[in-house]
């Protein structure tokens, strides 16, 4: 884990900042230039809601400190959340000033640089009671949400360790975000001040058993989900179980750790989604050429963010749109290409594959991106924890499910959003969690 | 106004000193020697004073502070300069040297000695001989020369203004200019000794005592000298409605006024033209010549110019001071004129800074409430805005995602900003102070409408006097 704190010369070479920090006066300027809204359409467009007029007032009067904590107040995974939200079309895309005829003001930035000044001043997360308190809660997955949920706990004195199955806390922040948007190493320094605040991480530790998820009732007073999705979904062609065919989180991930730093020949990714994008932009910078992405819609039908695919064309990525694959062929175990059909979509809405339309493209490197599935093997075990399509129900305004002692957030209820609503998922269940240990005892 | 086409003839002539157009440096670094100002003459200025010349002195650096707001730079300067540290025979004769290669151009010489007749009598003969086109008595000097017995030591005093004045026209053959200090209680009491004693004009204002601010790690205000500072000049933008008043008070008082040349916060002709409107023959300008150098004077030239063309005056005296008689004390004022804030809702951004100014800054009249139900009446009617941000904060936001979600709507209505986020003002409650109108960064966006009160005119004035005289209750 040690070495996985510095992120690697190679990688930091291929994987530049996308948004670069703000130099000092820069911020200031940018700062300056916030209207400082009334009850602003960006903090409520915030999942977590961090009041955005408050904390970039504060960069401007010099007030960094204070900036950084009403951010982490708000969300204590502000650091990340400001370089991997989606802000076109959460904060910058409230801002007003898009009627204003001017750019929307740069608050991921801005955020990043309160954030940013309060790493490197060595500060640490706040307590917010000073009492600590004997109960305790056990947070499934060390992803945003169970850390959100975790670091909430903690500040108001309850008793937390957090249980994940990886070797590093962070769940998709530490494993899944492309390097160019956060770091690994980036993920794991935020996650110290958490650990640092007293939540306890046992990790490589697998809770997947009935007989495990016994032990942890009888321990804990309450138990958070936040255990996230399960694997991508494979590709159900021929072909698919050739060493040359990787998921994209696993791909992200070999890149991400160090174990990829090259790939050569032509990369084909399948799936039109953002994590289908930040696989294939980390192809085209690890050396793949061309890098293709396979998708049986239209433009139109993308899942991805629009700034995501604008991206990916402004990176060299080409796009084959109506196209499927049906094959994926070898020699040996080197792919050698993959064969795919045309497809159609029908006035209703339906796709069918073009009659004799079939052609090949070459492929040393196929990625499939087409979804997780979600961790039915777990839930499952949770008696009376509820499930609806896969995602855990729960009360949205306190995250508790049909089971009170068990509380969930993050993707295994939303079904995969961002780390921003993972984190407000975390947040509010640990807040009526603590109301209820608070009330408990009065 | 139908003379659009023509172009306008920026020429001054103030009190007999003639100049190509009003604008004039201010006695301050700028005009510190003679090869300055002949490039400031080059740039466009058609005046400059020199920097007072009088016994040299020694500076101390550093000598300047200023205020920076919301990232813009100087929006006040303030100095603990002194008069010119140069020998005064070398000031002589580039004095001579400058007027012979810019005969057109005027040179004022700015003046400052020990309050002696003898001393006095001996800097204005120096000064003419040199060839200046006048003088201007530094009154006003509000830091360390004033320390000295001299500068606002002596223009915070009317006896000694009135003195001085008088021994300078003693001897004196050009224009004596006096300037006036705004460190004072009224400036009209130093104007008006200055007229009794014969000046033949005035200009105003000097600086204004400052101490700029404080180094928060050191402690230490600025400007720093060697650990210590010391008052200073406050001048620029931020002083110019105190120096339009000041100018408006001495025009508008007949034993004060005499031809003035304006000065403080000079740094765009719309500034000049304020000056000209309330009075003033020239203006003077130095911060912003110190900020972004001599060029500046082009678009003084060319935006008055263009200004003039379009209102149809042919000369700065067409102009000068048409808006002192609409400058009136209080209790001239019609109280049955009423305005009310109209917000056009095709320009609202949604910002909402009028609605948190006119609850926490004024009368608690413009509402969000045109999706809940537009009230009229009483603030307690009202949400707070304590409620309304409380709502939005307790609000569940999730990020919205294409495959996820189906496409919202962004707006609710039929503007592009959001309804429940276009203010809307009370105007039953609405007194028509202009707050929501001021803080709105959107021009025109708020507009300020009158409605007829039904009412005729009626000042206070008009209101006490019948009120005494039982006419009305």
């Amino acid at each position: 884990m040690q070495e996985l704190r510095q992120q690697r010369a190679e990688i930091a070479a291929l994987f530049e900042d996308l948004h670069p920090p703000f130099e000092p006066q820069a911020a200031v300027l940018e700062a300056n230039r916030c209207l400082n809204c009334f009850d602003a359409p960006c903090t409520s467009a915030c999942p977590t809601h961090i009041d955005v007029p408050r904390f970039i007032k504060k960069i401007a009067s010099g007030n960094l400190r204070g900036s950084a904590l009403g951010i982490l107040d708000a969300n204590v995974l502000a650091a990340s959340c400001s370089r991997v939200c989606p802000v076109q079309v959460l904060c910058e895309g409230a801002c007003v000033m898009h009627h204003h005829h001017t750019k929307p003001i740069e608050i991921g930035r801005l955020q990043r640089f309160s954030m940013d000044a309060f790493h490197a001043n060595g500060e640490r997360l706040p307590r917010k009671s000073e009492e600590d308190r004997p109960e305790k809660i056990a947070c499934l997955g060390a992803g945003p949400a169970s850390l959100a949920a975790a670091a909430e706990l903690k500040q108001r004195g309850f008793q937390v360790t957090v249980f994940d199955k990886r070797s590093l806390p962070g769940g998709l922040n530490t494993y899944g975000v492309a390097e160019y948007k956060l770091p690994l190493a980036a993920s794991l320094r935020e996650i110290e001040l958490i650990r640092d605040l007293g939540v306890e991480f046992r990790m490589g530790v697998d809770v997947e058993t009935e007989l495990s998820l016994e032990a942890l009732e009888r321990e804990f007073d309450f138990i958070f989900l936040g255990v996230g999705l399960g694997a991508m979904h494979r590709l159900d062609i021929q072909g698919s179980t050739y060493p040359g065919v990787i998921d994209a989180l696993q791909f992200i991930e070999a890149y991400k750790t160090g174990n990829t730093t090259k790939v050569e020949g032509s990369a084909v990714v399948i799936g039109a989604g953002n994590t289908a994008i930040d696989a294939a932009i980390a192809a085209k910078r690890l050396g793949a050429n061309p890098v293709s992405i396979l998708y049986r819609r239209t433009q139109d039908h993308i899942s991805a963010f629009s700034f995501e695919y604008e991206h990916a064309k402004q990176e060299g990525v080409r796009f084959e749109w109506l196209t499927q694959p049906i094959a994926i062929h070898a020699s040996g175990n080197q792919l050698t290409s993959v064969e795919c059909a045309k497809m159609q979509i029908a006035p209703d809405g339906t796709i069918q594959p073009l009659a004799n339309s079939n052609f090949s493209i070459d492929c040393d490197l196929m990625i499939p991106a087409i979804g997780q599935s979600p961790l039915l093997s777990l839930l499952e075990l949770c008696r009376d924890v509820r499930l609806d399509h896969g995602q855990v129900s729960i009360n949205r305004a306190t995250g508790q499910t049909t089971n009170p002692k068990y509380f969930a957030g993050g993707d295994c209820v939303n079904g995969g959003r961002e780390v921003v609503d993972a984190v407000a998922d975390g947040k509010r269940a640990a807040v009526a969690i603590a109301h209820l240990l608070e009330v408990d005892h009065v | 106004m139908s003379n659009k086409r023509m172009k306008p003839n920026l020429s001054a002539d103030f009190a007999g000193i003639k100049s190509i157009n009003p604008f004039w440096l201010a006695s301050a670094p700028p005009t510190n020697c003679g090869e300055q100002i002949m490039r400031a003459f080059d740039a466009g200025w058609g005046g400059a004073v020199w920097k007072t010349i009088g016994a040299q002195i020694t500076n101390v650096s550093s000598r300047y502070s200023s205020i920076d707001w919301n990232g813009q730079r100087m929006m006040g300067l303030n100095n603990i300069e002194l008069i010119s540290d140069r020998p005064l025979e070398v000031n002589l004769r580039e004095i001579t040297e400058v007027k012979k290669r810019y005969p057109k151009h005027a040179v004022i010489a700015s003046l400052m000695v020990e309050s002696t007749r003898e001393a006095w009598h001996t800097i204005v003969q120096q000064s003419e001989d040199a060839g200046a086109d006048g003088l201007e008595l530094n009154f006003g000097c509000p830091h360390g020369m004033s320390e000295r017995g001299m500068g606002s030591a002596v223009g915070q005093v009317p006896e000694y203004a009135d003195m001085i004045t008088a021994w300078v026209k003693e001897k004196s053959t050009t224009p004596v200019i006096v300037k006036l200090t705004p460190n004072i209680s009224d400036i009209r009491t130093v104007a008006r000794a200055a007229k009794r004693g014969g000046a033949d004009a005035l200009s105003a204002i000097n600086t204004l005592n400052s101490i700029t601010g404080i180094d928060l790690d050191t402690l230490i205000p600025r400007p720093n000298v060697d650990g210590r500072s010391s008052h200073g000049g406050y001048c620029g933008p931020a002083v110019k409605p105190i120096a339009l008043n000041m100018v408006q008070q001495v025009m508008s008082d007949p034993d004060a006024m005499l031809p003035i040349s304006g000065i403080g916060g000079v740094a765009t002709w719309k500034d000049a033209a304020e000056f000209i409107l309330l009075g003033a023959g020239t203006v003077q300008v130095c911060t912003a010549a110190m900020h972004y150098g001599y060029r500046i004077v082009e678009d003084m030239i060319d935006g008055l110019t263009n200004w003039m063309s379009e209102k149809g005056f042919a000369t700065i005296e067409d102009f000068r001071g048409l808006s002192l008689p609409k400058v009136t004390e209080w209790k001239h004022l019609n109280l049955n004129y009423k305005i009310v804030a109209h917000i056009d809702e095709s320009k609202c951004i949604g910002c909402d800074l009028c609605y948190t100014a006119c609850w926490d800054g004024a009368h608690q009249c413009i509402h969000l409430d045109r999706v809940s139900r537009p009230v009229n009446g009483h603030v307690e009617l009202h949400a707070t805005p304590a409620e309304v941000e409380a709502s939005n904060r307790n609000s569940i936001t999730v990020t919205p995602i294409p495959k996820l979600d189906a496409t919202r709507s962004k707006t609710d209505g039929p503007f592009t900003t959001p309804l429940a986020r276009i203010p809307r003002v009370d105007e039953t409650e609405c007194v028509g102070c202009n707050l929501c109108a001021l803080v709105c960064p959107v021009e025109d966006c708020i507009t300020m409408v009158e409605v007829d009160t039904g009412l005729s005119p009626e000042t206070w004035e008009e209101r006490s006097a019948n009120s005494l005289t039982g006419k009305s209750c």
